[in-house]
């Protein structure tokens, strides 16, 4: 390619995207003339040019449409697999609608963990699995009892899980001791004896200290319910049940540049909204890659933008963006339509009828299209 | 927990960048607008703590884009 030549094509920058720079930069033979590639570079404008949308075209019902068809023929239903090792994910039509409405608890969150380099050892990925996975007391004790006359609590500590856990039955005393008050802590083979050496003598409280200790966490991040260490292309990573992405990513060894979750509003709180809007079309591209069916990426953009707007993931729903509606007959004509009426009469709103549902309602132009501009004659 | 890492590393996030009051000026006057149009960005948001922006600053994202390579946006931050 000859300097001149790249200089014509850096002239295109402001009008065209830099992917079709790239494309025809690819293409274009190296012995081009100077004349031929003007004229190709002008061809090229026109066709992009008329390829673009036209101010006043109805995008975001275009990309409804677009988006719903294709949503009629998902599957309703969450499948779920028995005995196969690999983690149970909400898909099709229930996982979409969970992405596009923003809701904050979602049905199967799961990230998936990568590893720099030298952290991704077979083994290494294992004994990380095991410390990160969340085990709380009553996993590992096999019987506890209460002997109320007494006052004690014996607790018997399963000697083959805490092993493999890498914790001794003193450890565990050392951590039911460090949160449990007016108690003291002997150890006995095996058995975790605490007596109680407070002055009340509430009953109720030496039954709530029992179901208390079995709640306390040995080990592991909050939320993080199941572990499965995975073989995907050369390297091993894990994937998760629950999600837990801020104490995840600050983990040594974790790659802190891959390690995704499923969570929308995790990733908002962790990464910030940039990332949360590209967590969106990547989500809702998988859904719906893996039902088979082909959506214009430029409709699930449009989507996640609008749910973006504000800096905090809004969803789809009348608590969402809909609510963020200047006008009161738009928000009355999408849910609730009482609701909305009253309170905006209480407290006087007034409506512009400046959009679209509202002008429909009042048998007005909508402002789309050619009903978009409006004419201003000229006073002389 | 004291222990951080790097937001800006990690690949679901663009590249943000604040611009100068000069800057902002001149993008206010090329699409006729103010920053009330702007889509927002919240000061507690994650990058923009790590940038040290402030509630009225614009950020300009560099995008990566599958349908046009690269794009760019710009958001206005404001207090949550």
């Amino acid at each position: 390619m000859k300097k001149e030549h790249d200089e014509l094509i850096n002239g295109y920058q402001d009008k065209l995207s830099p992917k079709v720079l790239d494309e025809i930069r690819d293409n274009v033979p190296a012995d081009v003339t100077k004349e031929r590639l003007t004229r190709i570079m002008e061809a090229v404008y026109a066709v992009y040019s008329q390829a673009k949308i036209c101010p006043g075209e109805c995008v975001g019902l275009v990309s409804a449409e677009s988006i719903g068809e294709p949503g009629t023929q998902m599957v309703l239903r969450t499948f779920h697999f028995a005995g196969v090792a690999e983690m149970n994910v909400t898909m099709g039509l229930p996982r979409l609608i969970e992405i596009f409405d923003g809701r904050k608890l979602i049905s199967t969150p799961t990230m998936e963990i990568y590893f720099k380099k030298q952290y991704g050892k077979p083994e290494q990925v294992r004994k990380f699995a095991v410390e990160i996975k969340e085990t709380v007391m009553h996993e590992v004790i096999s019987d506890s009892t209460l002997d109320l006359l007494e006052q004690t609590i014996k607790i018997k500590v399963n000697e083959v899980l805490i092993k493999d856990l890498d914790l001794s039955v003193a450890d565990v005393a050392k951590l039911i001791k460090s949160k449990i008050k007016h108690f003291s802590v002997n150890i006995e083979g095996n058995e975790i004896e605490l007596a109680y050496t407070g002055k009340t003598e509430e009953m109720k409280e030496i039954h709530s200290v029992k179901e208390k200790i079995k709640e306390i966490k040995v080990r592991g991040l909050k939320r993080i319910k199941q572990v499965l260490p995975v073989k995907r292309g050369e390297e091993y990573i894990i994937l998760t049940s629950g999600s837990n992405l801020k104490d995840v990513l600050v983990l040594e060894g974790v790659d802190v540049t891959r390690t995704t979750s499923n969570d929308i509003h995790e990733i908002r709180n962790t990464l910030g909204i940039e990332a949360a809007r590209r967590a969106i079309i990547d989500e809702a591209c998988k859904v719906i890659g893996a039902q088979g069916l082909n959506i214009d990426l430029r409709h699930i953009m449009l989507v996640a933008d609008t749910m973006c707007m504000s800096g905090a993931v809004k969803g789809i729903t009348r608590y969402g963006i809909v609510s963020e509606k200047a006008s009161v007959l738009a928000r009355a004509s999408f849910e609730t339509p009482l609701r909305h009426l009253i309170n905006a009469a209480l407290i006087g709103e007034k409506d512009k009828l400046s959009s679209v549902v509202e002008n429909v309602m009042v048998n007005q132009p909508v402002p789309l299209g050619t009903g978009l501009p409006g004419l201003v004659t000229k006073m002389k | 927990m004291g222990k951080t890492f790097n937001v800006e590393a990690h690949h679901l996030v663009p590249k943000h960048t604040k611009l100068s009051d000069a800057e902002t000026k001149k993008l206010f006057e090329k699409y006729n607008i103010t920053s009330k149009e702007l889509p927002k960005i919240l000061d507690t948001d994650p990058v923009i703590e790590s940038l040290g922006a402030k509630a009225g600053d614009v950020i300009k994202v560099n995008r990566a884009s599958e349908t046009a390579g690269e794009t760019v946006y710009y958001r206005e931050v404001v207090d949550e």
